[in-house]
């Protein structure tokens, strides 16, 4: 099809998106067993009684999985329920041990929230309404691509706490659903709520997408298309399956409603499986479970202790005077900013320590594949290193070689600098032998220099360097040379 | 007095005399056995301990209230040793990997577990007609049920095994039995005793409940296996009375409430009269007895039979030859799942199933269950109101009629109608105990007391009481 | 509402349990008498009920601590391979894997 034909069969037609995003919460253990939720233990080991549903086994609700639940639930603004109820989501499957699910139906644990995806569309920011978020269990893993005719059912997985956040219908692009997914994953990681990770499945979407004539106010038919491991899979997948639909419609056709995967080698969009009709859930309350209550006084400490949210951050680090490139490029993972904000208490210069822990920091964690809370080089040590570099003890070029050091080593960059003859001579005298040393070893450029050709400053300036072999503060002696050159 | 099995002394005198010495645990509990085994007969069981294993437990057994007691527990609560089978083809031979709360609280209390006893399957039945290993026999009258879904339990305390057994009530399971097989039979509260281990029918009506030989026996009984379980989030944390100590109470003061809702005219003249002469008894003792009214009795039954098997078709969904039990042969999946739950599922137990998934289905969800639900709350607000007036107990008939023939209860919905007096405690939560009143056409009838959410004592005080006062009448 | 033989067998595959076409007739009289003892649910007035008065759901530390079980699952499960338990493949599954259930 020519780039013409292809818009051709989208053009007039609105793309209408809402996504499903489920958050596998990190909590030491399940839902609603004491089994480990640690991911990448062998097949079945992380199982007991009640995750694999044996007769007579019963649920309890983890605390620290509603604990994490609530800091979502204000960290996109939602009500939180006082009381919510949980509900059984029953249907047959082989890693669904029970034949139900676990979930929230009627009364979810929080509704109503919003998200600002950072787009400005006709003037206005683009805020998307998020229904609700409720609680619920995650079922096991079944692979039927490992044996033949059969299929391979793990429960490692089985009963880890999820939560589902489930947007409106709002979003009207691919990039609009990229920008929902980006600034939703950074919320939550701030949150420390989850890992986030698509591609371990702690993170995962489903997305909602519908066609209709652009003016129309009621929605079209909506096909359901899962199985992207990636927001960028996430934007093709929306994109492709708005253009089959417009084919659909353009063609005078139907949408059918259907459950859709998404094949990323391919790019392709394929059914997922026949379907009976639409699925009867037969959702009923859990009667093992009585009532969720949140006391005004737990919603009060969650918020209290809630982690600094992207916004509140960014902020703060504007009010320093940084750019927003620099901040930015702070705040884009929620580890960033302590590191950042520790070295700053010991070395009161926003600008340069944004530089070095942007700069040759975030470069060594990379190369390391190192995280933020494991950097080998503590605040400190850093905040020491900029000190001498602002006193002028050491060059800039001393101190990223100090800098190497600092990551392997536990000594002081003093020491270093000491140890390694980096500490820059300053001593007057010192600097004046040397300056003179070169320009009684360069005669000519001497001369010329004093007669006024200033850009050989560069030059002596070097060879002093040379001299001392990179000890002399090339300030000084550059104040030196001036001061001759004028006089 | 050794060689003395104890088996006419109540298990709280056998405890005494096991942990004093006086009385061997491993005689006692070979005896039981060995009564258990001469009364093969009855079906009461579907799995026995092997004589080797009962000696090796009793040897062992930890001094507690239960000491070196024999009892038996029904086969829908898990045990480590022995098989839970529920009755049912589907967990045939099924050897449960972890045991229940309230098995736990029996070992560890010193009770040797004679056997798992036979059951309507799943629990759904009135009858014992339902097991798929066979129906039990009712030990006064072997040509009658013994009443169900406990009704193994209940012939092993009957038939004079053993003093104590455990079963489980949904509409009434463990009163009725009691009933017709002329023992006490205890519900307790709600929450009461931990559901953990215990094979979920209809979760929110299930109970682990008691069966004595004497109402002392099931005061003990209820007593070791009660309190607050963390792996029950249906469990409450309050404390568990000593039951027995409500022996030799005073009734005066006690207020016995009579629902005008469990007399109507159509109640068997004979089962009335029995009913009347306990309440004299109980008023010769100082207790005053008033007429209430629960107006929504008569709603129990249908709200009941919507809730219990909608909770069942979801509950027994776990069922479907994954990861235990018996797996039908197929090439597919879908085939899979239902070749193993036709197979292994029995009749009543698929009827149940069907309109427990019916009743939640779409477009009948509103209509059944979710109005089932809110009589029910109404249900258990004509409780709450009658115990709020200063009512302390109340006093019923356990059923409309003594112990039927086999195969005459054929119509589902009179089967169904056998638990009219009993599944109101259950939809409200309260605690409720049968205790022979009488013979009716030669076989026994049960009185029941209800009480308060957590009154188990009120209960037990009035219990204890009227046993004393009928003496040998309950048997005339 | 009568329910008709479509329906049970309809419920009976959600369900997963099997009628056998010879059981249809006297299931779906059986059913249809049972609901009809539940009509007389429909005049009850239930706008007057309090709303549920349970205690709070108790909540559980966030500690590893699974109730341990006496056997493995491999000596019970019908078909363990490799630490999986495994199960005759969904005719009808497509080959990418995709992890959620349906009807």
């Amino acid at each position: 099809m020519s780039v013409a034909e292809q818009t051709d069969v989208t053009s007039g037609f609105e793309m209408v998106v809402g996504l499903e995003v489920h958050v596998q919460l990190k909590t030491a253990s399940k839902a609603f067993c004491g089994c480990s939720t640690n991911f990448g233990a062998p097949p079945n080991q992380n199982t007991c009684p009640v995750c694999l549903a044996l007769p007579g086994a019963l649920p309890v609700l983890n605390a620290r999985a509603v604990e994490l639940a609530l800091r979502i639930a204000l960290g996109f603004g939602f009500t939180v329920n006082h009381r919510s109820v949980f509900a059984r989501k029953n249907y047959f499957y082989p890693d669904l041990p029970k034949g139900y699910q676990i979930s929230q139906h009627d009364q979810p644990i929080a509704e109503h929230g919003a998200l600002d995806i950072g787009l400005v569309v006709s003037g206005a920011p683009r805020v998307i309404r998020i229904t609700r978020a409720h609680m619920e269990e995650d079922a096991g893993k079944s692979i039927h691509d490992r044996y033949d005719s059969a299929t391979a059912v793990d429960l490692n997985r089985s009963g880890v706490p999820l939560v589902e956040i489930v947007s409106e219908p709002d979003m009207r692009s691919p990039e609009e659903a990229g920008a929902y997914l980006r600034t939703l994953k950074q919320i939550l990681l701030y949150l420390d709520v989850s890992d986030c990770n698509m591609e371990e499945g702690s993170l995962r979407v489903d997305a909602n997408v519908s066609a209709r004539p652009f003016g129309q106010t009621t929605l079209g038919t909506k096909c359901e298309v899962k199985n992207m491991n990636s927001f960028s899979g996430v934007e093709k997948a929306l994109a492709t399956e708005f253009r089959r639909q417009c084919g659909v419609l353009t063609a005078g056709g139907t949408v059918q409603q259907q459950t859709l995967l998404w094949d990323g080698h391919k790019g392709e969009i394929r059914p997922a499986r026949s379907k009976e009709g639409s699925s009867d859930y037969r959702y009923f309350p859990e009667p093992d479970l009585p009532p969720l209550i949140v006391t005004d006084a737990e919603l009060s400490h969650v918020r209290a202790t809630l982690p600094e949210l992207p916004v509140a951050r960014r902020a703060r680090y504007v009010a320093l005077g940084l750019s927003e490139y620099d901040v930015q490029e702070l705040t884009s993972d929620p580890a960033t900013g302590p590191y950042f904000e520790a070295v700053l208490t010991l070395h009161a210069d926003p600008k340069a320590v944004s530089n070095w822990v942007t700069g040759e920091v975030r470069a060594a964690l990379n190369e390391r594949s190192a995280e933020w809370t494991a950097v080998p080089l503590e605040p400190a040590r850093l905040a020491a290193l900029l000190n001498l570099l602002r006193d002028g003890t050491v060059s800039s070029s001393a101190a990223k070689k100090i800098f190497a050091q600092l990551l392997t080593s536990a000594d002081t960059p003093k020491v270093i600098a000491e140890r390694d003859g980096l500490i820059q001579v300053r001593d007057d005298d010192a600097l004046a032998g040397w300056v003179d040393e070169v320009l009684a070893e360069n005669p000519q450029e001497a001369a010329r220099f004093a007669a006024g050709e200033k850009k050989l400053q560069g030059l002596l300036v070097g060879l002093v360097m040379k001299k001392s072999q990179g000890r002399a503060d090339p300030r000084l002696v550059n104040q030196l040379l001036s001061t001759r050159a004028s006089g | 007095m050794s060689g003395m099995d104890g088996h006419e002394l109540s298990a709280a005198d056998t405890a005494s005399a096991v942990g004093a010495g006086t009385l061997s645990a491993t005689d006692v509990c070979t005896a039981a056995l060995e009564r258990a085994m001469a009364g093969a007969d009855l079906n009461a069981y579907i799995t026995l301990a092997s004589d080797g294993d009962v000696r090796a437990m009793a040897g062992a057994a930890p001094r507690g209230l239960l000491h070196g007691v024999p009892v038996a527990v029904k086969d829908n609560i898990a045990t480590t040793a022995l098989s839970t089978s529920c009755g049912s083809k589907i967990l045939q031979g099924w050897v449960s990997p972890y045991e229940a709360t309230a098995v736990a609280k029996l070992h560890a209390a010193g009770a040797v577990i004679i056997g798992k006893t036979n059951m309507d399957e799943f629990a759904m039945g009135s009858s014992t007609e339902n097991s798929a290993y066979g129906p039990t026999l009712n030990p006064l009258d072997h040509a009658r049920v013994p009443g169900g879904s406990s009704g193994g339990s209940a012939a092993a305390v009957a038939a004079g095994h053993c003093r104590i057994s455990f079963g489980s009530e949904t509409g009434g399971s463990v009163r009725q039995p009691a009933a017709f097989c002329g023992i006490v039979g205890v519900k307790p509260t709600y929450g009461r005793v931990s559901r953990f281990g215990l094979v979920a029918f209809a979760s929110s009506l299930d109970h682990i409940g008691v069966f004595g030989r004497s109402v002392d026996d099931a005061a003990l009984g209820l007593q070791v296996i009660a309190g607050h379980d963390p792996h029950d989030a249906t469990s409450v944390d309050t404390p568990v009375d000593v039951y027995r100590d409500q022996a030799g109470q005073s009734l005066i003061g006690l207020v016995v409430g009579v629902p005008t809702e469990y007399f109507p005219a159509t109640l068997d003249p004979q089962i009335r009269a029995r009913c009347d002469r306990a309440l004299d008894r109980l008023r010769q003792l100082g207790a005053e007895v008033r007429p209430v009214s629960l107006p929504h009795t008569d709603l129990a039954i249908p709200v009941y039979y919507i809730l219990a098997p909608a909770e069942a078709s979801s509950n027994l969904a776990r069922f479907d030859g994954v990861r235990y039990g018996p797996r039908a042969p197929a090439d597919d999946l879908r085939e899979m799942y239902e070749q193993t739950r036709s197979v292994g599922f029995g009749p009543e137990v698929t009827r149940r199933i069907i309109l427990g998934t019916y009743v939640l289905s779409q477009g009948h969800y509103d209509a059944y269950y979710r109005k089932a639900m809110l009589v029910r709350e109404k249900i258990t607000e004509d409780f709450a109101r009658v115990f709020a007036s200063g009512v302390h107990v109340l006093f019923t008939p356990t059923t409309p009629s003594p112990a039927f023939g086999f195969g005459t209860r054929s119509d589902p919905i009179e089967m169904y109608l056998s638990d009219i007096f009993t599944a109101t405690a259950n939809l409200a939560g309260v605690p409720a105990m049968s205790q022979p009143i009488g013979l009716v056409d030669g076989m026994p009838v049960g009185g029941q007391l209800l009480a308060a959410h957590f009154r188990e004592a009120d209960m037990f005080r009035a219990a204890f009481a009227l046993e004393g006062a009928l003496g040998s009448e309950a048997l005339t | 509402m009568a329910v008709s033989d479509a329906d049970v067998l309809h419920v009976a595959a959600l369900a997963r349990v099997g009628v056998p076409l010879e059981r249809l007739p006297a299931m779906v009289r059986e059913l249809n008498g049972i609901l009809e003892h539940m009509a007389v649910l429909e005049s009850v007035d239930v706008s007057s009920v309090a709303a549920d008065a349970r205690p709070a759901m108790p909540r559980r530390d966030d500690q590893v601590a699974p109730v341990l079980l006496a056997r493995p699952l491999a000596d019970f499960a019908p078909a363990p391979r490799d630490g999986f338990l495994l199960v005759p493949r969904l005719s009808t599954h497509s080959q990418l894997g995709a992890t959620e259930g349906d009807e």
